[in-house]
């Protein structure tokens, strides 16, 4: 009989799932895109190009930093990319763009020792060293309000950053209006529905464990109900003001699910969320600042390591912890 | 329907059509047997070498006892052929070393011992009766744990057992040997099972089956049909169903305590090939020397259920079933997901090998490993609840301590982790490797 002289001798199992680093991320910009989609419909063309100069600027600085041709590699340059562009307003100029992909790629990743190794969230690195640095340029006059369909650029309708900053306003939309995401807001995070479409899908996909956002998004309603305040005559009402504003979806369902900066245990992940949610609301209600979404992920990325050292699982058979 | 469904697990790709419509075909008689001393779990067989002194020379008969051990946990190895002993010594063995073995060369004639007699009925018999018959025919766990049966059949007396299940799941892709048995030898299984509650006087019988064979289920509970301690339990098709702690839990809701025998609640469980193997036994005298096995993969020219006896080559049954190709990159003994990767086919089939796979890069993965990105995957599909990533994490750094207290001792290498793996990291290798470390230092 022949006999492969190289007969390969490695441990089991022999066969492994198709799935692999970049099909994964493949998978979460295709969750991306209802968002991105919802983006350019109500930002128009400047909201198509912020995306495409984030992800372009993110996966040049990870190709260059590797010194690597293969531009896409696993994908998870593109992912950052798309995600801090989400987050930023429609009008940024390209140059805050492509300085906030940069950093998010290298001081968010790269210095950590690339994918794997980082602690915090890189988008979120590289969208906190813009508020940090540009602060002036983020809050000025790059938020323009949405307009339906009209895929221009009207400089002179601007608004705020953010419905959050003056809440008593904010009742003037309706919740259907701030579900589907017709307000003020940065690129992605308006559109509660795209964002929901996304995740369900994503959880459908196993990729994210729906601990994390639920209890991210549920936190954040109930401390909406309970202290949210009363420009709503119906509390619920005031929570899910909170819940469908400003950065709660898009940092729930994609950013706290990160998987490297995240608890890799089940109940580490409802921990997360609800550790984001509260931190998100005591910095919204009691904070100097608006929003708190970004900090609060950044904050809670920090302690990652001993949520997971805190929670490991009981194994099948096993009794409380006791050996 | 089972009520009851395991923590994680994984749907590979079974590829068990290419051999499950296959019906059995004896292999032929092989000109020459190699059989190890060592084939199950225990203390290794010494050669008999009083009155029938087994050395180099001189004459055996099939059935004929070769070696032994008076350990309890441990089971007699019998020649499988009539012939010659041409050679004693360390041979190939699938467990990745070298092993005393017999090697017999035929006579052609196949001619049995002629101790071998039926037992009389399963009615006649005592439970102490079923135990020796079992022991003395060297039956072992044929699923691939390798288990001596009769110690299984002989809890302590503060231990008792209620409930017998037998394994159909058969839930490792490719395999499809205990599929075709339970088609073949339905009769014989739940005469074994019949024999086994016995010995133990068990009240419930349950026969596990996967719901991927369909046929099977039919048929077994066509002949459960009128017994009334014996059901068919109908298991979703997922993998480890098989694994013993995962199958006890689906068709009995009872947890298996960690680190505990399935004695410990009442259970015991044995492999659909066992039971029809105690049957063979009680009825025909005949010890354990062969067994069916599927030999397949996209390497073999034609994937076929073997009855081969045990000592056969793997090298041969290859050859029978066509060869392999040239592409082929792994042998394997077992399934794709457990099975051992042999750097060469000139090994013995033994009692648990369960199948022969040759598998080409249509199969295998091979794939660089790159950094974990704590997708944590491999943690949602443990079904011990463990976590994969950490423990490989600890044991790839030295950290035995730590792999220790993240319960690497209750990880039964089933590979879900491995498999599951978008960044292919060989979790289920570092953790081998922590285990392995950790028993160092705890029998220092
Ligand atoms: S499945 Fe692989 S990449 Fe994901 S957490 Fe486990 S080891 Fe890391
Ligand atoms: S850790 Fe062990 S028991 Fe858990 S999935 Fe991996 S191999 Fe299976």
């Amino acid at each position: 009989m022949v006999i492969n002289e190289k007969l390969i001798v490695s441990s089991s199992p022999h066969i492994r799932s198709v799935e692999s680093v970049q099909s994964v991320m493949v998978d979460v910009l295709i969750a991306l895109f209802p968002a991105a989609l919802m983006a350019v419909l109500l930002f128009g063309y400047r909201a198509l190009l912020t995306m495409l100069i984030a992800i372009a600027a993110a996966m040049l600085a990870e190709a260059i930093w590797l010194r690597k041709s293969d531009i896409f590699s696993d994908g998870s340059a593109a992912v950052t990319g798309l995600l801090l562009a989400l987050t930023l307003p429609a009008a940024a100029p390209w140059w805050l763009v492509v300085v906030g992909s940069a950093s998010a790629i290298i001081i968010g990743k790269q210095v950590f020792g690339g994918i794997g190794y980082n602690i915090f969230n890189p988008a979120l690195v590289g969208r906190a060293i813009l508020v940090v640095s540009w602060g002036g340029h983020m809050a000025g006059d790059i938020w323009p309000s949405p307009q339906p369909f009209a895929f221009g650029y009207d400089a002179a309708v601007v608004t705020g950053a953010t419905v959050l900053a003056a809440p008593e306003k904010a009742v003037t939309f309706s919740l259907p209006e701030m579900f589907i995401g017709n307000i003020p807001g940065c690129l992605g995070e308006t559109s509660a529905l795209a964002l929901l479409i996304g995740g369900l899908w994503l959880v459908y996909k196993g990729h994210i464990d729906y601990r994390i956002p639920g209890g991210f998004i549920g936190t954040v309603f109930i401390l909406g109900v309970l202290f949210g305040g009363g420009f709503y005559a119906n509390i619920f009402m005031t929570g899910l003001f909170h819940v469908v504003t400003g950065g709660v979806m898009i940092g729930a369902i994609y950013m706290a699910t990160d998987f490297v900066t995240t608890p890799v245990t089940p109940a580490g992940r409802l921990i997360f969320g609800i550790g984001c949610g509260l931190i998100t609301m005591l910095i919204r209600l009691w904070g100097a600042l608006p929003e708190g979404v970004t900090f609060a992920i950044l904050l809670m990325n920090a302690v990652t390591p001993i949520i997971d050292n805190f929670t490991i699982p009981q194994r099948f058979g096993g009794v409380k912890k006791s050996a | 329907m089972a009520k009851f469904s395991f923590r994680g697990g994984v749907h590979p790709v079974y590829s068990k059509e290419i051999t499950s419509t296959l019906a059995i075909v004896k292999m032929p008689l092989p000109q020459k047997v190699v059989v190890p001393m060592q084939q199950h779990i225990g203390a290794p067989c010494e050669l008999l070498a009083d009155v029938e002194k087994i050395e180099k020379g001189i004459e055996v008969k099939a059935g004929q006892k070769l070696g032994d051990n008076k350990g309890f946990v441990s089971a007699p190895v019998h020649a499988p052929i009539s012939g010659t002993v041409v050679d004693i010594g360390p041979y190939n063995h699938p467990l990745g070393m070298k092993i005393n073995a017999v090697t017999i060369e035929s006579d052609g004639r196949d001619e049995w011992d002629e101790n071998i007699k039926p037992a009389g009925s399963l009615e006649d018999l005592s439970a102490d009766d079923i135990r020796k018959i079992v022991r003395e025919a060297g039956i072992v766990g044929l699923g691939g744990a390798t288990f001596p049966s009769h110690v299984k059949l002989s809890p302590p007396e503060d231990k008792p057992i209620d409930v017998v299940i037998i394994n159909g799941a058969e839930c490792e892709p490719y395999l499809t040997a205990d599929h075709r048995v339970m088609l073949e030898k339905t009769e014989e299984i739940v005469f074994g099972l019949k024999a086994m509650m016995k010995a133990l006087g068990a009240s419930e019988g349950i026969i596990g089956i996967e719901d991927n064979k369909p046929d099977a289920h039919k048929q077994v509970e066509s002949m459960v049909a009128e017994e009334e301690n014996i059901r068919v339990c109908t298991l979703p098709t997922k993998y480890p169903q098989g694994a013993e702690k995962m199958l006890i839990y689906v068709t009995t809701g009872r947890v298996v305590p960690a680190g505990a025998l399935p004695m410990e609640v009442g259970i015991v469980n044995h492999n659909v090939g066992t039971a029809a193997a105690i049957t063979q036994a009680i009825r025909e005298g005949k010890p354990l020397v062969e067994r069916v096995l599927t030999v397949t993969g996209s390497g073999v020219a034609k994937p076929a259920n073997v009855q081969a006896r045990l000592g056969t080559l793997a090298s041969e049954a290859l050859d029978f079933c066509g060869g392999i190709s040239e592409s082929t990159l792994k042998v394997v003994v077992g399934g794709p997901m457990m099975g051992l990767a042999q750097p060469s086919a000139d090994i013995p089939v033994i009692k648990g090998t369960s199948g022969i796979l040759a598998l080409t890069d249509e199969d295998v993965y091979l794939a660089e490993s790159s950094p974990c990105i704590r997708c944590a995957k491999c943690v949602s599909v443990c079904p011990m609840n463990l976590m994969p990533t950490s423990i490989a994490q600890a044991s790839e750094h030295g950290d035995y301590r730590r792999a220790e207290k993240l319960y690497a001792l209750d990880c039964f290498e089933c590979g879900c982790c491995s498999y599951i793996c978008p960044s292919k990291i060989p979790l289920v290798q570092w953790i081998r490797i922590g285990k392995n470390e950790i028993m160092k230092r705890k029998n220092k």
